[in-house]
This record gives C-alpha cells, structure tokens and sequence, in this order.
C-alpha cells in the first residue's frame, strides 16, 4: 500500500515551527524522515505523532529531551494499556465461568 | 451560572504576580495537556479550566475587570450599562463636555466582544468576557476531546460495518473493522471540540464494548468451546458436527478420545483486527457425557464390559 509523503517544508509553514526542530526530531529517532530528491518528507502515519510533539513544544515549553522522555513513556502507557485491556478481557472469561 | 474562581485554579492568591501566574499555568498545563493524558476526560476537563483561568489572569485589562467585580461579576453588565448610559445622557445634553469619556471603560468593554472565537471557555467566560480568546496575537489551543462508548455485539464486532453517530448534533460515519475488542478506543481525528484562537478541533474517542457470548470465548482472535460429546462416540469414534461464528462444520472424532481432550481448528476462530481475511483459531474442548439413569440391559451391558476389562488385565 502506497504511504502518502508529506513535505517538512509545508508541515514547517503550517505549524510555524522551525525546520531544525523536525530535522532533530528524525535525528533523535522519534520520527521518520523520507529522504526523496534531497527533499525531505514525514509519511502521513507519522503525521499525528509529529503535530502532538509539536504542541508539547509549543505549548509548555518542552525541548528536545524532554520530548523525547516524555514519547517513550506515552508509548509504554500505551503498550500498557493495551496489555491491560487483554488482561481484562481473559479475566471477563473466568468471571463468567466464577461469578463474584 | 457560577462564579469561577480562576486564582483558586492556579492555586494563586490576587496578588500574584504575572511571573508567578505563568509559572503556575506552566506546571499545570504539564500536568493536565490532553497529549499527556490521553483519553482522560477528567483531565481534559482540568486543562481547559486552566486554560481559561491563565487567558484571563495573565491579561492585564481581562484580570482587571474580573478582580473589579469578582463573585458580583452578575452585576458588573448592569453597572456597565448604567455608565454608558449616563454618558450619552452627558453628551446629548451636556454639549460634549464628557465626551473624553468615550474611549473610557464603556468602549473597552465593547471591545471584549470583538474577541469572538467561542472556543470552548465556561459560560461565565463567555458572559463576561463575550468570546472565547484574545483580540491580539494568542497562542492556539486545541479543542476538547470527546470520549463515547459504542455497544456491539459478539457477532457484530466480528463483521466491518459501518456505524452513523451522532455527536454534538453532527453526524459522522465510521468503519468499524472486524476484530474489534472489548475496552479498545479508536480515535477520529478532528471530531472534538472545536479548537480556540483557530487551534484545532479535538479528537473523538470511541471505546468500544463488546458483550460476551454466550457460547464462544474469546481471547484476541483466539475462540474458545466446550463440546459434548456422548461416551459411545468417545469410545468407538465417529462424527460430530461443531458450530463455529460462520455455520456449522463436521469433525471426526478418533476412537478413546479421553475428556478434557483439545482439538484446535485453524482459521475457524475471530477476524484478526485490521487484517482482512485473516483469521484466529477455534479450540473445542471435549466433555465426555457420562450416560445416566441406565436401563437394566445397558447396566447388564457395562457389567459385562467391566468385567472383560478385568480378565484383560
């Protein structure tokens, strides 16, 4: 399946941010950055990922390395969640087969 | 509507100062940012409060006019009223003398209403200030996100449909891919609160909750049965015929299947999410079915196995 390529330079002039921050964001590995034509490109899966990165930027002052504390941890809370609802969802099996 | 006190909310007294206001909305907003907290209302709900509370706190002529007319801020119109009404009067009458005046708090009070936006402020924001922003440059802030729960059937998640809801009055049209599980939360861009000072709208949150059924178990894709099966069947071997979510499936059952014996059915069980045409797996359990309340010839009969069994041995 073909993945839509966003240029950096009009994520940049949308979200009025400066190119270095999403050049650094791409060199710290939290996100991905498609080289095509020596232009630079955000696939659009990565498109939420950035913006809310950009908003913890901007909106509470948050640098590099906070950002990139902060992302790990919302991915590991996600990954928890996750494992939480399966839990939740094999523990729903027992307690119909032993009620409370 | 109720009085809100926005230097509670900070945790602020009035004589705080505009470092001390910025400081107090910078640790909060850490706290409380929807990205931080994602699908918490509660927090959500917090944050706008504290959005709200710093868009009149850190504005001078805002802050002013809240701490003028604090928890009487229901009378503040009526006074405001009074004062442009007393200075027309001066000047119709008066010859001008006052019209200094114009430009004085009646104007500026206008000038709240300019803010426009809406945005998603309190009501008492909205009554006192008349908008929902600034009038000069302001950061953007994103809307709120809304949060609702779907109802499916076991069945239902088991097939992609497409789903009309209504929220806040719009319509909006989802996908609801096979597979789906119970407590999962998929998110639809754009479908919150709108944004304020053109910020963007927030996101809506669909958990979804699946009942359980009553005949299969369910652990991700996997599927879960117990099957009865008679004990001649279990002992000589034979045919049965095994309900799975798409119809109804034979199966040979091997000669001295013990019970509690396990037979797994690849592909029978659950869409896997999001992979189409992929499939989990249907575990049958077999519970061997003890024959009671014997006539004389069949006990007669299982006497006579039994007792073969002893010269065997």
């Amino acid at each position: 399946m073909a993945t839509t390529l966003i240029s950096t330079t009009d994520f940049c002039t949308w979200h009025e941010v400066e190119h270095t921050f999403v050049r650094s964001l791409g060199d710290a590995g939290l996100i991905e950055i498609t080289i095509v034509d020596k232009g630079e490109f955000i696939p659009e899966t990565q498109l939420q990922r950035l913006e809310k990165m950009v908003r913890l930027h901007h909106e509470l002052d948050i640098n590099l390395p906070g950002i990139e504390a902060i992302t790990h941890l919302l991915d590991r809370v996600e990954t928890m969640h996750q494992e939480m609802r399966t839990l939740k969802n094999r523990l729903r099996l027992y307690e119909e087969d032993y009620p409370k | 509507m109720a009085f809100i006190d926005y230097y509670k909310i900070l945790g602020l007294d009035k004589s705080a100062s505009e470092k001390d206001i910025k400081a107090a909305y910078r640790k909060l907003a850490r706290k409380y940012h929807p990205d931080l907290n994602p699908n918490d209302p509660e927090a959500n709900k917090k944050f706008q409060q504290i959005n709200e509370a710093n868009e009149v706190l850190s504005d001078a002529e805002k802050r002013k006019k809240y701490d003028k007319y604090g928890e009487n801020w229901q009378h503040g119109e009526e006074h405001e009223q009074y004062a442009r009404q007393q200075q027309q009067n001066r000047q119709q009458y008066g010859g001008g003398q006052y019209s200094g005046f114009g430009g004085g708090f009646g104007q500026g009070f206008e000038n709240y209403e300019d803010f426009g936006g809406g945005g998603d402020f309190s009501d008492f924001f909205q009554q006192m200030f008349g908008g929902g922003g600034r009038s000069h440059a302001q950061a953007k802030y994103r809307g709120q996100d809304f949060t609702a729960e779907l109802h499916l059937s076991f069945r239902e998640a088991a097939e992609t449909h497409k789903q009309t809801l209504t929220v806040n009055g719009k319509q909006i049209r989802i996908t609801i891919p096979a597979g789906v599980e119970n407590g999962q939360t998929i998110k639809i861009a754009g479908h919150g609160g709108p944004g304020s000072n053109g910020g963007p709208a927030g996101d809506l949150y669909i958990s979804f909750a699946i009942a359980n059924d009553p005949q299969f178990k369910r652990s991700g894709a996997d599927l879960y049965v117990n099957k009865q099966i008679d004990l001649y069947i279990a002992v000589l071997g034979g045919e049965i015929t095994v309900d799975t979510l798409t119809g109804k499936v034979k199966l040979k059952v091997a000669a001295g299947t013990q019970n509690g014996t396990k037979v797994k059915l690849k592909g029978k069980g659950y869409p896997v999410y999001k992979k189409e045409g992929q499939f989990g797996d249907l575990y049958l359990t077999y519970e061997v079915q003890i024959p009671t309340n014997l006539t004389d010839k069949q006990k007669e009969l299982f006497t006579e196995l039994a007792e073969s069994e002893k010269t065997k041995a």
